[in-house]
């Protein structure tokens, strides 16, 4: 990792748009957001608000059609190709004949980090998950909450500056659901990575981030973007889920979502 | 750790007894066919069922069906009444191993070939679309009709030292029916990996070659090993059919024909080789079986085809 400028910003999105040429699907139109850099910014909206594009967009999994995107202040392509980012999905998207170890080692072999530096690195990022018996597992015989959280020390390994991370309990049960947000609330806390979280649970994003960007679909754009103000990442714990300051916090944020179109497909979860 | 975490019931192992039961009932199979064999050659009409103008089950005259005990006793006897002839099983084993030799050899430039084209096909859309079809027609030339040309053609092959031997055009022409299930199944195996793990690779930025290999290969062996069994057992096919169409000596092939020519004098005797090529094409299938039995972490998410 090059070392980055605390003051860089981690994403700078000014105008963006896509628009999918099959179809002629307008997905994002004059998406302008900053992500600082350590902060945790959710991105939450209806089906088809584009979040999950935004996001992409922000990977370099697509590019975008008109605007700009810088991530550190340069490419989205360039931030891609220097690894500064790490990415998870719903789907763990474990490589099933790889241990456990070996899958998180795998962006790591990939760039030529030596065996006994990967060894260290999964071991140091097993135990930051709480899976270190697992090391030598499958990743069939594990449940999908300590697969997602695999993926999840998988997508820290490089020790990114920024964790894009779409939807990555969505196929989670809500007790697993809500262990696993107090644990990457604690995980951001200790690595300092800015985050760029896709959700469509609204205690989900009111719980992990500094902001919550509320989007609205047809075609997506950011409706409005709301501080939580619930303190830093290290202070949140669960008696903050009982907090009346996050209940405030997650009824700003339903008639935020309230506001633009109906927010179908949204969880109040 | 809570109930919550504990991992999902660990992948169904084979268990010795599961494993005894397969075998007692593929022996089963084999005696019932053997069964069977026996009660229509005892009480079948001695002149076959004849349907209109064709015969549809055989006479059960010694001739054309005889008795499983001598078809087997005639394995242990010896060739020809000449002094110092060897048994019949070892002929037909010496004859199956000239033969399984050619086909092992098909088999290895059709898996070279197959898998070369399936990466072709997976670099770029417009060769699999121009590719594939012509993949699929190859299989439906009939073997009979170009084995001889293929013989011709390597006749006229001759590169300094190097000199067309006839099992090359035999190992060939098994390797023509060696290569298409190993490029269709490697093209679906090569192809197999999710859209998550190739962005995901985009994402750690690698290459072609590198997503060939951390990803496309190992994704695509649980395809790959049904697909080379499949090529083992069409290699042996081949080879033997070629041996009779090219009249290559030495295989089991030429045997095959050989002894049928004898049958009238000695019908026991013709049923040896063609026992032969049945235990050709299991043991090459089963060779086959214990090279996917070394790659057992890549058959995780065996797919059944």
């Amino acid at each position: 990792m090059s070392p980055l400028d605390e003051t860089t910003d981690a994403v700078v999105a000014t105008g963006v748009g896509k628009v999918f040429p099959a179809g002629n699907v307008t997905a994002l139109e004059g998406v302008d957001l900053v992500v600082r850099s350590g902060e945790f910014v959710s991105l939450i909206g209806p089906s088809g608000c584009g979040k999950s594009t935004l996001l992409r967009l922000i990977a370099d999994l697509d590019a975008p059609t008109s605007g700009t995107l810088t991530v550190f202040g340069k490419s989205a392509e360039k931030a891609r190709i220097d690894q500064d980012y790490g990415i998870a999905f719903q789907q763990a998207g474990l490589l099933p004949w790889r241990t456990v170890s070996a899958n998180i080692e795998l962006p790591l072999e990939l760039h030529g980090v030596g065996k006994a530096a990967r060894k260290q690195r999964s071991a140091e990022l097993l135990s930051l998950v709480g899976l270190t018996d697992f090391a030598d597992r499958f990743p069939d015989q594990l449940s999908g909450g300590m697969q997602q959280r695999i993926a999840i020390a998988r997508a820290l390994a490089e020790q990114p500056s920024l964790l894009l991370m779409d939807e990555p309990f969505g196929a989670l049960d809500e007790m697993t659901r809500e262990r696993m947000q107090t644990e990457l609330s604690n995980i951001c806390a200790e690595t300092g990575a800015a985050v760029v979280f896709v959700t469509h649970s609204i205690p989900e994003a009111v719980f992990l981030s500094d902001r919550v960007v509320v989007m609205s679909p047809r075609p997506g754009r950011i409706e409005t973007v709301l501080s939580m103000d619930l303190g830093s990442a290290s202070e949140r714990a669960e008696s903050l889920r009982e907090d009346t300051a996050f209940f405030e916090m997650v009824t700003a944020v339903r008639e935020a979502l309230h506001q633009g179109a109906p927010a179908r497909g949204v969880d109040d979860r | 750790m809570t109930a919550l975490d504990a991992p999902p019931a660990l992948r169904r192992r084979r268990s010795p007894r599961v494993a005894l039961t397969r075998i007692g009932i593929g022996a089963l199979g084999i005696l019932a066919i053997a069964a069977i064999w026996e009660l229509y050659k005892a009480f079948g009409p001695a002149d076959g069922v004849v349907i209109g103008d064709s015969r549809i089950l055989p006479r059960t005259s010694d001739l054309a069906m005889p008795h499983i005990v001598d078809m087997v006793s005639r394995l242990f006897e010896p060739v020809t009444r000449a002094d110092g002839s060897p048994p019949l099983w070892l002929e037909v084993s010496g004859a199956a191993a000239v033969t399984l030799g050619i086909a092992a050899v098909g088999w290895v430039v059709g898996l070279i070939v197959g898998v070369a084209l399936a990466l072709v096909m997976v670099r770029s859309r417009l060769a699999e679309s121009s590719l594939l079809p012509w993949i699929v027609l190859s299989q439906t030339v009939p073997l009979i009709a170009f084995a001889p040309v293929v013989r011709s053609w390597g006749s006229k092959i001759e590169i300094g030292a190097f000199e067309w031997q006839d099992w090359m055009s035999v190992a060939v022409i098994a390797s023509y029916l060696a290569f298409f299930p190993v490029a269709i199944g490697a093209l679906r195996g090569l192809q197999s990996p999710d859209a998550i793990h190739t962005e995901l690779m985009r994402s750690y930025a690698a290459g072609w070659w590198a997503t060939l290999v951390k990803l496309r290969f190992p994704a695509s062996v649980p395809y790959l090993l049904p697909a080379l069994r499949l090529a083992a057992a069409n290699a042996v096919v081949g080879a033997i059919v070629a041996e009779v169409s090219t009249g290559l000596r030495g295989g089991i092939g030429r045997m095959i024909v050989q002894y049928a020519g004898q049958a009238s004098g000695d019908p026991a005797k013709s049923w040896g080789p063609i026992f032969g090529a049945i235990v050709l094409g299991l043991v090459a299938a089963g060779s086959v079986a214990l090279i996917g039995g070394t790659l057992g972490n890549y058959r995780r998410a065996e797919v059944n085809s």
